[in-house]
């Protein structure tokens, strides 16, 4: 019962939190002729309720795309639809077609901050909480401290009630098909993981390691018996979910191509505007946008992440576990963040979610991690005016996550999971124990380093001939950081299964 | 590191606790303000610009200083801070002023302030006693009086949404609380002697603190039995108390009493004109008795015995703050309500022992 009280407790403190956050600015407050993802949301509203299902993709006189034309999958489209009519029964004006663009009030402020606040807790929120209450072998009250730190993750409190958008509805479908894949409810699982990717299809990122991980279980099971089974159930459930979402859309050929076509720009370029990844960074140094043809671009970056994700991917593929799911989602996302095309800083949120939940696991690691996470949306941030929320969440966070897990005494070989890496190292290099001296001083540098570059960046004004140093640096530094935890979340993916063999050898 | 892990350990809870609700008073800076933010914009405007015997004669805007001395000095010291904010808030004239750095810089004075009230609620979690609670965090008494005290929902809202300076008042409040628990009596009466003089309202506990001094303090010895020991009454100690209170008093409203204010200072903290009830009723028994005289007028209009044209439309709910007279049942004085609130102060104890 106390539990309970304690959960309610730290939800609605989360919810707190959350809704403080959204009486900020959001993205494009003001700034006409474009505004931001704020009006792109409230323009979908007024194009999903005015134009028929047939002209929601495409270009026409009513639906210019070059103006926040959809480029999401039809959940997206089906959830601003109801939006819209329930925003046509307050005010009608907020979705006039034409007339209501660059809409603002208020009203319509509350209105919008509302449907992101219902969505989370409809989706994320209670996926969150079964989450932390099905964890094993820890005490109530450290489930409790867990739910609370997921919840104050700063990232996702910023993007989605700051900066607007509704990134909870699709995080929260991944998570609860990662509770129903962990806990042998694939169907289910796979069914919401579908629901994920048809609302944003970013969330392919996190697709490979759900594909490996069930077709593991298959092999398991006997693919000659209750594997083969499994797979076609699975592979039914998947297309019945796609073509029930995509159902409007498969009456014609053009319809479903329009579409892809919106989904995956493929003409717009190896990345856009700043983002903490190999290929904006690189190009600091070299500018391959315009050196290379395009079609080299996509080869290459193509083949830097299937690279990059093989080993973990087939790995999990043979020894699947709940806990190997985890981490390979988060090793998965984070090379897909790091090399892939067209990668939005946004899109951190997609590794930020596996990491959180493996926060009992690694608490150092992740919090580090969730930290850098929410330091490489700076810019971003910045230029919504959310400076003081973005400062306050983190440091909130921070000191959850330190009080809850006592984070700095963690910080062992055996508490970093690397106790069968460094056992092999030191086969190589015998006098090599220091790993947590070196892990605590790179944690040191790098939050003196975020510290700093964010005091530069509020505080002074860039060089005229380098105006986006600030945001450049901001996302070199986050890169570095990136790579580093793509190197040691590999580590202890690839040496885990050493340690287990190792275990059965002694006993 | 070992400094920042042992800081942040699980045993340190209080600063947890203490930080975290900061941190949240921190994201209530963009929440709607009252007119509450005006008032104190225009006093730290009166005490910075103009000399202090115009303090409490200015009347350029309607909110009027009427609160005590110590509280001008303290909207004086806070003045010479806010110029390096916004110079243009402290200007008399500019009434409403509430750019981004004047919010920025109200609502951080309020958040600092909270010092005092968490300094205060820490001396009284030393008071008491928890050894005989369970070795869980959410049993231990003082961690329930921290949470219930520091997280206080209705000084969140009142002070850093509604915007007021309640927290550190009730600081001090908590802090000769504490000091009387620790028997210095001394300190807790000149903290409380203070704090009168920061805003009088807190005069409704006065009766409790004169009593409790009188008892515990004066009477220096009690009998076996723990009753009083009459002739163990010192004079010295009621003197010593009496020279607190005179002194601090002194120090207050000694600039005015040389400047020939007092009367002028009196009418402005006890503004009896401003009627019964204030323009948001109270949930008191005045508003109960104001509510029965609009009901039982009702009923007389109904039944006719009550002349329509004699009786002023919406007196007492339209939300104005006058005096006014009640149409069926007699009319209350300022004096009939401290006759009221004596009796029921001092009703119980005639039945107690004492």
């Amino acid at each position: 019962m106390e539990k309970c009280y304690l959960m309610t407790a730290v939800v609605l403190l989360g919810l707190t939190v959350r809704w403080t956050v959204s009486l900020n600015s959001y993205s494009g407050a003001g700034k006409p002729p474009m505004f931001g993802d704020y009006e792109a949301q409230r323009h979908w509203q007024e194009i999903t309720i005015n134009l028929p299902i047939k002209q929601w993709y495409f270009n026409g006189s009513d639906n210019n795309l070059q103006y926040w034309g959809l480029d999401y999958p039809p959940l997206t489209a089906y959830h601003s639809l109801l939006c819209a009519y329930v925003a046509k029964f307050i005010n009608p004006d907020w979705i006039a077609l034409h007339t209501s663009r660059g809409y603002e009030s208020q009203a319509h402020k509350l209105f919008m901050r509302a449907t992101v606040l219902i969505a989370d807790l409809l989706i994320y929120i209670p996926a969150v909480v079964l989450y932390c209450c099905c964890l094993k072998e820890i005490s109530t009250k450290k489930k409790i401290a867990n739910a609370l730190c997921i919840l104050l993750y700063p990232g996702l409190i910023l993007i989605d009630y700051g900066h607007f958008q509704y990134n909870s509805v699709s995080l929260g479908f991944a998570l609860w098909g990662v509770l129903g894949v962990s806990y042998d409810w694939d169907l289910l699982g796979s069914l919401a993981f579908c629901l994920a990717i048809n609302y944003k299809q970013m969330e392919l990122y996190h697709s490979l390691p759900f594909f490996c991980f069930l077709l593991g279980k298959c092999f398991k099971k006997g693919l000659k018996g209750k594997g083969f089974v499994l797979l076609i159930k699975l592979a039914c459930t998947v297309v019945a979910s796609f073509i029930l979402c995509w159902l409007p859309f498969f009456t014609e050929r053009e319809q479903t191509l329009q579409v892809l076509r919106r989904l995956f720009p493929v003409d717009r370029g190896l990345f856009e505007d700043k983002v903490a990844n190999i290929w904006c960074t690189f190009s600091v140094f070299l500018k391959i946008r315009d050196i290379l043809p395009h079609h080299i671009q996509i080869m290459i970056s193509f083949c830097f992440t299937f690279l990059s994700l093989l080993p973990t991917c087939i790995k999990l593929t043979l020894h699947p576990s709940p806990k190997g799911f985890k981490f390979t989602l988060v090793s998965c996302a984070l090379s897909f963040f790091l090399f892939s095309f067209q990668v939005h800083e946004k899109s951190i949120l997609l590794v930020s979610l596996p990491v959180c939940l493996v926060l009992r696991e690694i608490p150092f690691m992740s919090t580090w991690f969730l930290l850098v996470s929410t330091f490489s949306m700076l810019p971003l941030l910045l230029k919504d005016e959310l400076l003081m929320p973005s400062v306050v969440t983190v440091m909130a966070f921070f000191i959850a996550c330190a009080t809850s897990f006592s984070i700095f005494e963690k910080t062992s070989e055996e508490e970093l999971q690397l106790k069968s890496f460094s056992i092999s190292v030191r086969k190589y290099f015998p006098c090599f124990t220091f790993f947590p001296r070196i892990i605590r001083h790179l944690f040191l540098i790098s939050v003196m380093t975020m510290v700093l570059l964010t005091l530069m960046t509020v505080t002074l004004d860039p060089p005229q001939k380098l105006p986006d140093l600030f945001s450049v640096l901001v996302c070199f530094v986050s890169c570095l950081n990136f790579l580093f935890f793509l190197v040691y979340f590999n580590i202890i993916i690839m040496w885990d299964s050493k340690n287990g063999r190792n275990q059965k050898k002694i006993n | 590191m070992a400094a920042l892990g042992v800081a942040t350990g699980g045993g340190d809870w209080f600063s947890a606790l203490a930080l975290g609700v900061t941190l949240l008073k921190c994201l209530l800076i963009p929440t709607y303000h009252s007119t509450d933010f005006e008032v104190h914009r225009n006093w730290l405007a009166i005490t910075h610009s103009l000399p202090i015997s115009q303090w409490y004669y200015e009347a350029t805007s309607e909110w009027t200083l009427d609160y005590p001395p110590f509280f001008a000095w303290f909207e004086y010291a806070l003045s010479h801070v806010a110029k390096y904010f916004d110079q243009e808030m402290l200007n008399v004239r500019n009434l409403n002023y509430s750019s981004s750095r004047t919010l920025l810089f109200q609502r951080f004075s309020v958040i600092f302030t909270d010092t005092l009230f968490v300094y205060a609620v820490h001396e009284c979690c030393k008071c008491i006693d928890g050894k005989k609670a369970g070795r869980e965090l959410t049993e231990k008494p003082k961690f329930i009086l921290s949470v219930l005290l520091l997280w206080n929902f209705g000084l969140l809202i009142v002070d850093h949404i509604h915007f007021q300076y309640n927290g550190f008042l009730s600081g001090l409040m908590l802090l000769s609380i504490a000091r009387l628990f620790q028997k210095r009596h001394k300190e807790g009466a000149f903290l409380f002697a203070v704090l009168l003089h920061f805003k009088h309202i807190y005069l409704y506990v006065a009766p409790a603190y004169g009593v409790y001094l009188l008892r515990s303090y004066c009477f220096t010895a009690n009998k076996p039995d723990g009753s009083i020991r009459w002739n163990s009454f010192s004079f010295l100690r009621l003197i010593s108390l009496g020279l607190i209170v005179f002194l601090v008093s002194a120090l207050s409203l000694g600039p005015f009493l040389a400047l020939n204010q007092l009367p002028q200072v009196f009418s402005r903290l006890f503004p009896f004109k401003r009627g019964l009830c204030h323009a948001y009723w109270a949930p008191n028994f005045w508003a109960l008795y104001s509510a029965l005289d609009k009901v039982l007028s009702i009923i007389g209009l109904e039944l006719k015995f009550l002349d329509p044209s004699k009786i002023p439309k919406a007196s007492m709910t339209s939300g104005l703050v006058q005096q006014f007279q009640h149409t069926v049942l007699p009319s209350v004085t300022p004096l009939a309500t401290l006759i009221c609130t004596l009796i029921a102060i001092l009703g119980p104890e005639a039945f107690s022992d004492v």
